[in-house]
């Protein structure tokens, strides 16, 4: 604890030279201080901090993610809540019926995107839907639909607070080298990569948006622009529409790998899902 | 049939002086990052230029941009140098290879190129073989820049 707080400190120090104030704020969530700045992990090689997105938005949109009355993605938890127990499928099974309460569930969201039995990487929703279609023998939800991220949400809750914490060694490691290249390739007539804004230039404006470094800890998301909850690959989405690339599909293999390379860029900070962004 | 060629002609001569052909994306000649001469053979026009700086779907060179010269725009990005007085750091003909493609200037950059129209990765189909501005724009662009002085 103590050397998490002296971290902070100097943290909060580089910061206040070059940020406005409102990067030095604190997350605290429900009496919880959340970890919003962490020490870059060694396979990060151009950032000494990772920092969370929380802390390049609005003093406003800051405060909505500090009461769970105030955040208006806790809505579609209480209503994942209600489908946790719903029984569907021919399986006759609910959520609930394996995984009792969805508290049993804490930690899974810092290891996500995850290879699976097979060797393939699987991000939360192809978890979710394996246990719909092999386990209660339901249809599957679509990636973007609302009872997928409802789900999402719930899922990531149990684990808020905790460090992001993905695998990217062994069975990963060639997921993680994909999605690597994707963050450094520059796509679309604007010819732009990720790291371009989110490497380089964290911190600063482009135009009337304040560049974060893009982290995922707190996805899925409530966006204010939305004005409802979106997932990782739906975010992918819309920045590569706005270099005017071809995008991804919604859970292509090619976002599952840069989700997990993205992720992987987080390690050390708290999952916040479903946090609140502009 | 010859109204129809009437028309072109007249297309053609809207686009330049008699003789005088637009430059292609491809056929651009860089000397040091620099392009000495116009795509178009046309002077620029400033005020337009000074539109399209501004447009977001154009120039949108305030995105990364400063430039005190267009203060009353809200929103300006501080993604690279301010745009006050570049007319003194650059010549003309710098600053029209920077316009068509500042990657030949300054390596690695993430500024775009304006007039390239290919080598482009997973580019929406809207936009395929298309340059962000055409040939006049950029030096309308250009004749707006070269106010730019201090
Ligand atoms: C996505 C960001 C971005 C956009 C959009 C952009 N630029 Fe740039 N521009 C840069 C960066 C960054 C540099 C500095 C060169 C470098 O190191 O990359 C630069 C350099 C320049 C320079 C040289 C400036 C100097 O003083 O050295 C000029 C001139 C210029 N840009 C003009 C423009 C114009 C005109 C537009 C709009 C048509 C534009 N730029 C759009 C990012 C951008």
């Amino acid at each position: 604890m103590k050397i998490r707080t002296i971290t902070t400190a100097l943290a909060a120090a580089v910061l206040a030279s070059v940020a406005p104030a409102d990067e030095d704020a604190d997350l605290v969530v429900e009496g919880e201080t959340l970890i919003t700045r962490a020490p870059a992990p060694a396979h990060v090689e151009n950032l000494t901090e990772v920092l969370s997105g929380w802390l390049f938005r609005s003093d406003e949109t800051q405060a909505l993610q500090t009461d769970d009355f105030d955040n208006p993605g806790m809505i579609f938890v209480d209503q994942a809540l209600d489908t946790w127990d719903e029984v569907d499928g021919a399986a006759g099974k609910a959520c609930a019926s394996c995984h009792e309460d969805p508290s049993s569930l804490a930690g899974v969201r810092t290891t996500m995107p995850k290879v699976n039995e097979d060797g393939e990487l699987w991000a939360m929703e192809d978890y979710v839907n394996d246990c719909r279609t092999t386990r209660m023998e339901a249809e599957p939800w679509k990636w973007e639909s609302q009872d997928m991220l409802n789900m999402t949400a719930l899922v990531s809750l149990q684990s808020r607070g905790m460090p992001m914490n993905v695998a990217i060694d062994g069975p990963a490691q060639s997921y993680w080298e994909q999605g690597k290249e994707m963050y450094y390739t520059r796509y679309g007539q604007l010819d732009m990569a990720c790291a371009n804004c989110h490497e380089d230039n964290y911190g600063n404006m482009i135009r009337a948006d304040h560049l974060s470094q893009g982290q995922i800890n707190g996805f899925p998301v409530y966006r204010l622009k939305w004005a409802g909850l979106g997932s990782i690959h739906r975010r992918f989405k819309g920045c590569m529409e706005n270099i005017r690339a071809e995008p991804f599909k919604r859970g292509s293999d090619e976002f599952t790998a840069l989700e997990l390379y993205l992720a992987s860029r987080g390690e050390g900070l708290s999952v916040e899902g479903p946090s609140v962004r502009n | 049939m010859v109204r129809i060629s009437g028309a072109v002609l007249i297309a053609l001569l809207a686009a330049g002086p008699a003789g005088a052909e637009v430059v292609a994306p491809q056929q651009v000649i860089f000397d040091d990052g620099a392009v000495p001469s116009s795509l178009t053979g046309v002077p620029g026009n400033a005020e337009v230029g000074r539109t399209i700086a501004v447009d977001r779907k154009l120039g949108n060179c305030l995105a990364c941009h400063e430039n005190t010269d267009l203060a009353a725009e809200p929103f300006h990005g501080e993604v690279a140098p301010p745009l006050d007085g570049v007319a003194d750091r650059w010549s003309e003909a710098e600053l029209r290879g920077i316009l068509i493609n500042s990657k030949m200037m300054f390596e690695g950059t993430i500024m775009p190129a304006f007039y390239r129209d290919t080598g482009y990765s997973r580019i929406l189909p809207d936009f395929e073989g298309m340059t962000i501005l055409d040939a006049q724009q950029v030096e309308d662009v250009l004749a707006y820049l070269l106010t730019l002085t201090e």
